[in-house]
């Protein structure tokens, strides 16, 4: 077993776990977006960065591909990492803000203003329809190509893939696809559902009728919130 | 089995069928091809067992290999900042004008291919423009077009001897 210190708290963890494994084992909450626990670590949306060390030396790491060490100080939701979360969803949310999931993080981390111009892009980049397809379809039909502001996820010369099997898992799995709720409220950048909406449900019945028990964030019946 | 599987899968028994030397085995192709034919990167893919999807991901990835055919001449012309402030936007458009193709594209004679790279490291002889193999500093839009004249078709280059006295 590893010591070592998360949030103040002295925990104990397996090892090879990572930072967000211990994390979660603990409850402790760290937001992710390419993280899924069938796929391999990618570490690429950066949510779920984590402070590690202590003083002027402390740094920010993904939690989600470091390992755990023995006697590491961790600290999961200071100022900085916060800041960073919020700056990386900024940006995420700029490049597709037609996201749900987005926009429900963005929501979550009381991101109400949106300094970027749209893009419009429906593909953040997190890569997990290309590790779905290649890991737990093993097809391998998708990939990365391209590099820089011309990278994007295609099949081998955008034509219909032999190897592809039209699963759909890379559809199901991609956080950028799911349209974001279709309330009241006016289409801006940044809907901000979460926090201007509630479900009728509630009113109407006094609790919540999610089929999907999703506490009524799933959008289908939302009304704008009472003052 | 055509001449085209036949020429690849001598240039991959020369590379031993090794999965680390695809690089080299690309690289090879497009110095036989001009550039990377889609059938020859599936008998790649198929004779060393490698999912299609890798190889084009790694041939979109690196500047050296194209997917599209290239012309006989590459025309280079640097962008990288020194470049830039020494004017190397104009000299790319005198390129651009004489040669009515946009960077990344081949005249329709298939003579020339336009490209543009961030930078050559040889700032000082800024702006650079490098042809085939032969690099030419210090360009102007008057030498544009002496330097298009020299690969034009029937010319023989002969900066190649220039540039080798100066080396």
């Amino acid at each position: 077993m590893i010591q070592l210190k998360m949030n103040g708290l002295e925990i104990q963890a397996e090892e090879g776990w990572t930072l967000l494994e211990a994390a979660r084992f603990y409850g402790l909450e760290i937001p992710t977006l390419c993280h899924n626990d069938g796929l391999t670590e990618f570490g690429g949306c950066r949510l779920c960065l984590v402070e590690i060390g202590e003083g002027p030396r402390s740094k920010l790491v993904s939690s989600c591909t470091y390992p755990v060490e023995e006697g590491l100080v961790v600290h999961t939701d200071t100022a900085r990492v916060v800041r960073a979360r919020r700056m990386m969803l900024e940006l995420m949310l700029s490049t597709a803000p037609g996201s749900k999931k987005l926009q429900d993080l963005a929501s979550k981390y009381g991101l109400t203003h949106q300094r970027f111009k749209p893009r419009d892009e429906e593909c953040v980049y997190c890569g997990l329809c290309v590790r779905i397809c290649e890991e737990q379809m093993d097809a391998r039909a998708i990939g990365f190509q391209n590099r820089g502001n011309k990278r994007k996820i295609s099949t081998p010369f955008d034509a219909r893939s032999e190897v592809c099997r039209l699963c759909g898992a890379c559809m199901y799995i991609c956080p950028a696809c799911q349209l974001r709720c279709q309330g009241p409220a006016a289409e801006t950048d940044i809907c901000n559902a979460c926090l201007t909406m509630e479900p009728t449900c509630l009113e109407e019945y006094g609790e919540l009728q999610c089929w999907m028990y999703d506490a009524g964030r799933c959008g289908t019946c939302v009304q704008e919130k009472r003052k | 089995m055509n001449a085209m599987q036949e020429q690849i899968r001598s240039i991959i028994h020369k590379h031993e069928g090794l999965k680390k030397n695809l690089i080299a085995i690309l690289l090879d192709i497009q110095s036989e091809n001009a550039y990377l034919p889609p059938e020859a990167l599936r008998t790649v893919a198929s004779e060393l067992a490698v999912p299609l999807i890798d190889i084009v991901g790694l041939a979109t990835f690196y500047r050296a290999f194209s997917l599209k055919p290239r012309g006989r001449h590459l025309v280079t012309v640097c962008l990288g900042t020194a470049c830039h402030v020494r004017g190397g936007p104009k000299i790319l458009s005198e390129f651009e004008k004489r040669l009515a193709v946009e960077p990344g594209e081949t005249t329709p004679d298939k003579q020339f291919t336009l490209e543009t790279v961030a930078c050559l490291g040889c700032c000082a002889i800024g702006p650079v423009v490098v042809v085939d193999r032969d690099y030419y500093g210090h360009t102007t839009i008057q030498r544009v077009n002496t330097i298009l004249k020299k690969y034009q078709r029937g010319n023989k280059p002969k900066a190649t001897k220039r540039v080798a006295k100066h080396a």
